[in-house]
C-alpha cells in the first residue's frame, strides 16, 4: 500500500510539474528500520485511512447537497432542524472509533517508554549548534559537526548529495542491540530526531530524557535537530551509522586509543606555529559559527574578536572567558567541551589572527594547570 | 427572532463627530468595530509580507535572500502578528460591530473601555514592530518563545516584546469583559440565552476563554522579564529553574488560544450556512453544547504540544485521550453544518463559498489534528512541516476564511452597498487555490522529514517547497484584491436593502443598510 501511495503521488506530481519530475516527490512517512518506527507507521496509516473514510462520507453528503439541493435547480428548503437521535449517533460513533484507535496507540507508547535493559548507553548533549555523543560505559566521547561547506550553502558551489545532512563524526551503533539515549542540552532546548528509527526526543538543559532504539539493518541514517535553537538550528544534523557488532567493537577500541592520544597532547611541548595551525582548524569548528571565520562576529549577540578587549588584553582573562564561558550570554564554557590542546590552540590563534598581533601563546599544560586550580 | 419597530425614530440622533477626533475619542461600537477590522487587515498584510519573505527564502535550497538570524525574526514576527494582530482583532472587530446589532443593544456595555482597548493595540504593535529596527534585531525565538532561547539567549529587544505582549493582553481582556457584560446584560427583551445567534454564543464562550488564559500569558512573560532583567531563574536550569515549566505555562495559555481564534469563526459560519441554505441551523442546542465542550476540553489538552519533552507515560496517555476527545464535539459541529445544507435551497455567493471552503478545509486541518493527537505518531510529526501544514489549515481556511466570509456577509450592512460579486468570487477562487497549493504540500514535506523553522533544507525537500512558495505568493497577492473589493464597496455601488440575503435571519437585518450610527436606542421586541 505504501509503495503504491508513493507511486501515485510521484505520478500525479510528475503530471502536474513535468519540468520538476526528476526530483523527489515523497509524500508519505518512512516506515523506517526499527520495530518502533514500523509500529508508528502502521498507526499513522490506520488513522489516515480512518480520516479518509470519515471525510469521504461527510464531504460526500455535502457535495451531494451542493449538487442536488441548489436553488438554481429549483430546490425547496426542507423544514427539519433538529433530531436528537441523529445527534446522539454522531456523537457516539466517533467516540467508538477513537477508543478503537487509542488501544494500539497506547500499546506502542508503552513500548516506546520502556528504556530498561539496554545494551549500550549513549549520552547525547545538544549544543548551539552541534551534538556531543558520549559513550558513557566506554569512557570516550566526541562532537558531531555539520560538514557541508559554507560555499554550498551560499550557492557558490554545487550542493552535494547529502547537503546539510552530513557530519564529521557520526554516532556509531551496533545492529541488533538495544541502544539507550540519555539526552540533555548545554544551552537551549534542542531535539534529537532520526526519522528512520522513530526516535525524537527533546534535549533540555537541566533534564535527562531517555529514548531507545534497536536497529537491525546496517546503514547510515540521517535526521536533524527539530527544536528551534537559534541561528543555526537548520544546520545541526544527526547522522547515525549502524554497523555489525564486530565492526562496532573495532571502532570502540580505535576511539579509546585516540582519546588516550589526545590526552598525551597536553604533555607535549608546542611551538607557536603548531598552535596557530591547530588553532585555526579548531576555531573553525568550535567558534566560527558565532564569531565568524574572519573574527568579526555578529554583534551584539556574538561580539567581534578582531581587536576585541579580551582577545587583545590580559591572557588570564581570555583563558577564563573561553574555559568558563560568560554566564547570561551565548558564550559557552568550552572547558568541558574541548581538550587542553584545542583550548590552548584556539586562545593562541585568537590572540594572533586577523591582525590581533599579541605575539604571546598559551600551552596546553598551562590550560591543564588552570583547570586543576579551579 | 424577528420584528423590530421604528428604526427611523433613531434618525434624529446626532451623527459622528468630525475629523480625527471621531476616531480617537469614539465610543461608538460601529466606529470601533471598523477600526479593529482595518487594523487587523493592516496587520494581516504586514504579517503576510513576512510570510512572503519566508517563502521566498525557502523557494530554493541554499541561503539566497536573508540570513538565518533574520529568517528567525521573520518566522517569529509572522506568527505573533498573525495571531495577536490579525486574527484576534478581526474577531473583536466583528464582535463590536455585530453583537449589539444581533442582540438588539444600542452599543457595547462599556463604551469608553472599548475605545481604550482598541487604542492600546496600535501602541502594542508599534512597540513590537519597532524591535525589527533595534540593535540585535526583533525577537527570533519563534512565536512560542521557548525559554531559555528567549531569556538567557534572547536578543536585547525581548523586553520590548514582553511589554508589547502585556499591552495586547490588557486589550484582549478588556475586550472580553466588554463582550461578556454586553451579552449578559444588554439583550433585547425576549432574547433568552438559547435564542441568541450562534455568533453571539461562540463569542461569549471565547470571551470567557480569553479572561481565563490571557493572565496566564501575562504571567509567563512576566517570569521571563524577571529572568532577563532581575536575576531570577524561573526557566534557567543553571539557577535551579525549569525550562519545561515555561512550556507548561505557555501551552496552558496556548491551547485555549487556538480555540479563541476559531470559535468566533464557528459562530459566523453557523450564521452564514443557514442563510445561504435557506434553512434553519440544524441542531442549534447541540451546537451551543459542543462549543462549550470544546472550550472546557481546551484546558485539559495543553501537553499534546509537548509529547517529545519527556512527559511521563501516564501524563502522555491522559493528554492523548483528552485530545482525541476534542474530535467528538468538533465532529458534531461539522455534521450539523452539513445537515443544515442537506435538503436546503443553496446559492453560492461569496460568503457561502468561503463558508463551504471553511467546513471542508477546516475539517482537513481537524483530521491532521487527529493524527497529531496519536502520541506515538506525534514523535514523527512533531516540529516538522506536518505541524505547520496542520495549523495553517485550521487558521487560514479556518479563522481567516471565516473572517472573509463574515466580511462579505455583513459588508452590505456596514457600507450600505453590495460588494462586487464577480471580484469577490475571483478573490475566493484565487485564495482557495493559492492556499491549498501553499499548505497542502507541507504535509508531504513534514512526513518526508523536514523540520519546521529552518531557513535552508536538504535537497529532497526542494520540489514541494517550490510548489508551496508559488502557492503562497499567489495567496498573498490575492489579498490585495480583497482590499480593492472593500474600498470599492465602501465608495458606492448597488444600494443594499436592509436584508440583502434572502435566507438571512436575525435582528441585524431589521435595521437599514448602512446601519445608522445609533441603532436600537429603544430595544426591539424578540418573540
Amino acid at each position: 500500500m505504501r509503495v503504491h501511495a508513493q507511486r501515485v503521488g510521484a505520478l500525479s506530481g510528475g503530471l502536474l510539474f513535468p519540468a520538476l519530475s526528476m526530483a523527489d516527490w515523497t509524500v508519505n512517512m518512512t516506515p523506517g528500520v526499527t520495530g518502533t518506527s514500523n509500529d508508528i507507521f502502521d498507526l499513522h496509516m490506520t488513522i489516515f485511512w480512518i480520516c479518509v473514510a470519515i471525510g469521504a462520507v461527510v464531504f460526500g453528503i455535502m457535495f451531494w447537497s451542493i449538487f442536488a439541493h441548489r436553488k438554481s435547480q429549483g430546490a425547496k428548503p426542507a423544514n427539519f432542524h433538529e433530531n436528537t437521535m441523529v445527534e446522539v449517533l454522531w456523537t457516539l460513533i466517533p467516540l467508538v472509533i477513537l477508543v478503537i484507535m487509542a488501544i494500539p496507540a497506547t500499546a506502542t507508547l508503552i513500548d516506546m517508554y520502556d528504556t530498561t535493559e539496554s545494551d549500550i548507553d549513549i549520552k547525547v548533549t545538544g549544543y548551539q549548534w552541534k551534538w556531543q555523543y558520549e559513550y558513557i560505559n566506554e569512557d570516550f566521547g566526541y562532537f558531531s559537526n555539520l560538514t557541508t561547506p559554507s560555499d554550498q550553502i551560499r550557492n557558490r558551489q554545487t550542493k552535494g548529495e547529502n547537503y546539510l545532512l552530513e557530519v564529521d563524526n557520526p554516532m556509531v551503533i551496533p545492529v541488533g542491540k538495544k541502544v539507550r539515549f540519555l539526552l540533555t542540552a548545554n544551552d537551549v532546548i534542542h531535539s534529537w530526531w532520526v526519522p528512520d528509527f522513530g526516535v525524537k526526543k527533546d534535549a533540555i538543559p537541566g533534564f535527562i530524557n531517555e529514548a531507545w532504539t534497536r536497529v537491525d539493518k546496517p546503514g547510515t541514517y540521517r535526521g536533524q535537530c527539530t527544536e528551534l535553537c537559534g541561528k543555526d538550528h537548520g544546520f545541526m544534523p544527526v547522522v547515525v551509522k549502524a554497523v555489525p557488532e564486530e565492526e562496532y567493537n573495532t571502532w570502540v577500541a580505535d576511539q579509546k586509543a585516540a582519546a588516550e592520544k589526545e590526552r598525551e597532547l597536553t604533555q607535549k611541548d608546542w611551538t607557536m606555529d603548531e598552535l596557530m595551525e591547530r588553532g585555526e582548524k579548531a576555531y573553525a569548528t568550535a567558534c566560527a559559527a558565532c564569531h565568524q571565520v574572519n573574527g568579526n562576529g555578529v554583534p551584539p549577540a556574538f561580539p567581534a574578536l578582531r581587536g576585541s578587549a579580551i582577545a587583545t588584553g590580559d591572557i588570564a582573562a581570555h583563558i577564563d572567558v573561553v574555559v568558563n564561558g560568560v554566564s547570561g550570554t551565548a558564550m559557552q564554557a568550552f572547558g568541558g567541551q574541548l581538550n587542553e590542546a584545542d583550548l590552548a590552540a584556539i586562545i593562541t590563534y585568537e590572540r594572533n589572527a586577523w591582525g590581533n598581533k599579541m605575539g604571546d601563546m598559551v600551552t596546553p599544560k598551562e590550560i591543564f594547570d588552570y583547570k586543576n586550580q579551579q | 427572532m424577528s420584528a423590530v419597530a421604528g428604526t427611523h425614530a433613531q434618525d434624529h440622533h446626532h451623527g459622528p463627530a468630525r475629523g480625527i477626533s471621531r476616531w480617537l475619542l469614539t465610543t461608538n461600537h460601529k466606529d470601533i468595530g471598523s477600526m479593529y477590522l482595518i487594523f487587523s487587515f493592516t496587520m494581516f498584510l504586514l504579517g503576510g509580507t513576512m510570510a512572503m519573505v519566508i517563502r521566498a527564502e525557502l523557494f530554493q535550497p541554499g541561503l539566497q535572500i536573508v540570513q538565518p538570524e533574520f529568517f528567525n525574526q521573520m518566522t517569529t514576527m509572522h506568527g505573533l502578528i498573525m495571531v495577536f494582530g490579525a486574527v484576534m482583532p478581526a474577531f473583536v472587530g466583528l464582535a463590536n460591530w455585530m453583537i449589539p446589532l444581533m442582540i438588539g443593544a444600542p452599543d457595547m456595555a462599556l463604551p469608553r473601555m472599548n475605545n481604550w482597548s482598541f487604542w492600546l493595540l496600535p501602541c502594542a504593535f508599534l512597540i513590537l514592530v519597532s524591535t525589527l529596527f533595534m540593535e540585535g534585531g526583533a525577537p527570533n525565538f519563534g512565536w512560542t518563545f521557548y525559554a531559555p532561547l528567549s531569556t538567557t539567549y534572547g536578543p536585547p529587544s525581548t523586553t520590548f516584546f514582553i511589554f508589547a505582549i502585556h499591552i495586547m493582553g490588557v486589550s484582549s481582556i478588556m475586550g472580553a469583559i466588554n463582550v461578556i457584560a454586553t451579552v449578559l446584560n444588554m439583550r433585547a427583551p425576549g432574547m433568552t440565552l438559547m435564542k441568541m445567534p450562534m455568533f453571539v454564543w461562540t463569542w461569549l464562550i471565547t470571551a470567557f476563554l480569553l479572561i481565563a488564559v490571557m493572565p496566564v500569558l501575562a504571567g509567563v512573560v512576566t517570569m521571563m522579564l524577571m529572568d532577563i532583567n532581575f536575576g531570577t531563574s524561573f526557566f534557567n536550569a543553571a539557577g535551579g529553574g525549569d525550562p519545561v515549566l515555561f512550556q507548561h505555562v505557555f501551552w496552558f495559555f496556548g491551547h485555549p488560544e487556538v480555540y479563541i481564534m476559531i470559535l468566533p469563526a464557528f459562530g459566523a459560519i453557523s450564521q452564514i450556512i443557514p442563510a445561504f441554505s435557506r434553512k434553519r441551523l440544524f441542531g442549534y442546542a447541540s451546537m451551543v453544547y459542543a462549543t462549550g465542550a470544546i472550550a472546557l476540553l481546551s484546558f485539559l489538552v495543553w501537553a499534546h504540544h509537548m509529547f517529545t519533552v519527556g512527559v511521563p507515560l501516564a501524563g502522555q496517555l491522559f493528554f492523548m485521550y483528552a485530545t482525541l476527545l476534542i474530535a467528538v464535539p468538533t465532529g458534531v459541529k461539522v455534521f450539523n453544518w452539513v445537515a443544515t445544507m442537506f435538503r436546503g435551497s443553496l446559492t453560492f455567493e461569496a460568503p457561502m463559498l468561503f463558508a463551504i471552503a471553511f467546513v471542508i478545509l477546516f475539517s482537513i486541518g481537524g483530521f491532521s489534528g487527529l493524527m497529531l493527537a496519536i502520541a506515538p505518531a506525534d514523535f514523527q510529526y512533531h516540529d516538522t512541516y506536518f505541524v505547520v501544514a496542520h495549523f495553517h489549515y485550521v487558521l487560514v481556511p479556518g479563522a481567516i476564511f471565516g473572517i472573509f466570509a463574515s466580511a462579505y456577509f455583513w459588508l452590505p450592512k456596514w457600507t450600505g452597498y453590495m460588494y462586487d460579486e464577480t471580484l469577490a468570487k475571483t478573490h475566493f477562487w484565487l485564495s482557495f487555490v493559492g492556499m491549498n497549493l501553499a499548505f497542502f504540500p507541507m504535509h508531504f514535506l513534514g512526513l518526508a522529514g523536514m523540520p519546521r523553522r529552518i531557513p535552508d533544507y536538504a535537497l529532497q525537500f526542494a520540489d514541494f517547497n517550490m510548489v508551496s512558495s508559488i502557492g503562497a505568493f499567489m495567496f498573498g497577492a490575492t489579498q490585495l484584491l480583497f482590499l480593492l473589493i472593500v474600498v470599492k464597496c465602501a465608495r458606492g455601488g448597488v444600494k443594499a436593502p436592509a436584508k440583502p440575503w434572502e435566507g438571512a435571519e436575525g435582528l441585524e437585518w431589521t435595521v437599514p443598510s448602512p446601519a445608522p450610527y445609533h441603532t436600537f436606542t429603544t430595544p426591539p421586541d424578540v418573540k
